[in-house]
């Protein structure tokens, strides 16, 4: 079992702030890593994994801080986002290395059980740069576990793999989490950390954002103010009525159609079609104009 | 402090690699036109060939091809975090790949220069020469790799060193002997055979050569200590 801190972590590059103040303690168990595009993922997962120093604060494994510290890798196993250049060498003779390089007692015999693991017994034999991104993301995987670590940090390990592989890894990782290692992926996907990940960490334009299971963050998400278009039969009966509602915080007309701003979506859900139908107005149009997953990031900045 | 795994490594990755021919070419070519020399003219004048080609161009630039090929794909393109991901001493990995960078440079740098020599004739000559040659290749390795561990323009800037400081400039002034590896060389093997120049002072040579080497082979091992991650972000 082994737990990774950060305290008050920054890092900057010049003057621009990639990671700002972040303190994250990751126990056993799979944790996901949420944040859009540039949000400073990469730079967390590098800082992690001892491939950055922190400008300011301070990342530890189990106690022993992680930069220039040769002997965490003892207990880290790191799937980069990077691709394998070792096209020359086969699955095979490429975890076998990893098992070298760790000095494992019987490394032949721990690269054919990690090789099972990951379901890449029979194509092990060829060479690397045949493999498709999925069968690459798993023998990554197996080179990472070759040495049994107890930690797992995987930089957007779904990118680019097809749905059934996906399927796959996501329950290896499950699996992995379930043995009581601690497991951190990347994503910058929702539903994909929402499936896999009982934590979640949020972090936005280098900000931690949220910290909680995923159903707090999903509450956090779904309870947000959400901005709805309206269109009607009549539109200014409809926002008469709905301005009298709890659950409505403003109400504009547009041209032909009503934007609504709603606080709380659960009862705006059951009571709009019941108002409508008491006023004898007919809904003919209703959609969210803000659902982007990018909106949610930037209303959880701005709480 | 040597590992085989990573040596193993660099070899295939050396050997795996479109440059492997271009390390090749270079000692056929050498010998080739040396053999052709000496068969049209004699061996005296083929033998002008290896101070004023073979020695200062072909054996830096194999040396060049050899460290490069060993370190700079992996750090360019960031998959060396494979390797460093490993509780393996920075260090070793730094020697590991220096080794089979010198390697390289003796088989396809030194050796080649002996080979040509010998066919002029002069074999004291040829074995000073080929003194010389071994112990600049094994700085120049060195160095190379130090380069290669910190800036992905490494093979520029080796060029740079070999053509414009130790070719043009060190042609130009001869006080820049005191800080050329190839003079170096020529220097130590000067006391085997006195047709070669006699540069500058030979403790200082043979120190100078070393403490090159040395503090090459360190900085690459430091380098791939702190070696970042930055991303694409």
């Amino acid at each position: 079992m082994s737990t990774l801190v950060l305290d008050s972590a920054s890092r900057w590059f010049g003057n621009v702030v990639a990671v700002n103040d972040v303190s994250l303690t990751i126990g056993p168990g799979v944790t996901g890593l949420l944040g859009p595009n540039g949000a400073g993922k990469t730079t967390l997962m590098a800082m992690m994994s001892g491939f950055l120093a922190p400008s300011a604060g301070h990342v530890t494994l189990d106690g022993q801080p992680v930069w220039r510290n040769t002997e965490t890798y003892r207990k880290i196993g790191l799937v980069p986002e990077r691709e394998l250049s070792f096209g020359y060498l086969t699955g095979r003779q490429f975890v076998r290395a990893n098992a070298d390089l760790h000095r494992l007692g019987e490394a032949a015999a721990a690269t054919e059980r990690i090789l099972e693991v990951v379901d890449m017994v029979e194509p092990a034999g060829r060479r690397l740069d045949t493999y498709s991104k999925g069968m690459r993301q798993r023998i990554k995987i197996a080179a990472a576990l070759v040495h049994d670590p107890t930690v797992l940090l995987l930089d957007e390990p779904f990118n680019g793999v097809d749905p059934r592989q996906r399927m796959h890894l996501m329950d290896l990782l499950r699996r992995l989490g379930d043995e009581g290692r601690t497991v951190l992926f990347s994503s910058h996907i929702l539903e994909e950390v929402e499936r896999l990940a009982r934590h979640i960490e949020v972090v936005v334009s280098g900000r931690h954002a949220a910290s909680g299971d995923f159903g707090a963050i999903r509450r956090l998400m779904t309870d947000r103010p959400v901005q709805y278009a309206v269109q009607s039969s009549d539109n200014r009966v409809l926002a008469s009525v709905l301005m009298a509602q709890e659950s409505v915080r403003a109400v504009s007309l547009r041209g032909d159609q009503l934007d609504v701003q709603v606080g709380d979506l659960g009862s705006f859900a059951v009571d709009l079609p019941l108002l409508a139908r008491q006023h004898d107005v007919t809904l003919f149009e209703l959609s969210p104009s803000d659902e982007s997953l990018e909106s949610v990031f930037a209303y959880l900045v701005a709480r | 402090m040597i590992n085989t795994t990573i040596a193993k490594l660099a070899l295939q990755a050396l050997l795996g690699r479109r440059r492997f021919f271009l390390l090749l070419a270079f000692p056929v070519l050498l010998i080739g036109l040396v053999a052709l020399v000496t068969a049209l003219v004699d061996g005296d004048a083929a033998y002008e060939v290896l101070p004023n080609l073979g020695y200062p161009l072909v054996l830096p630039l194999v040396a060049i091809l050899a460290a490069s090929s060993v370190l700079g794909p992996e750090v360019d393109d960031g998959s060396i975090v494979y390797l460093l991901s490993k509780p393996v001493n920075r260090y070793g990995i730094a020697i590991s790949k220096w080794l089979v960078a010198l390697g390289a440079t003796l088989a396809a740098g030194a050796l080649p220069i002996l080979v040509a020599a010998l066919i002029t004739g002069d074999s004291t000559r040829a074995v000073a020469l080929f003194l010389g040659a071994v112990v600049a290749g094994t700085a120049y390795s060195a160095l190379f790799l130090a380069i290669s561990a910190v800036t992905r323009h490494a093979v520029i800037a080796s060029l740079m060193f070999v053509l414009i400081w130790e070719s043009l400039l060190g042609n130009l002034f001869s006080g820049i002997a005191w800080l050329s590896i190839g003079q170096w060389g020529l220097r130590i093997g000067h006391e085997i055979s006195s047709a070669l120049p006699d540069p500058a002072n030979l403790g200082y040579a043979i120190i100078a050569s070393l403490v090159v080497t040395v503090l090459g082979a360190w900085f690459a091992g430091d380098r791939l200590r702190s070696f970042s991650l930055t991303g694409d972000e």
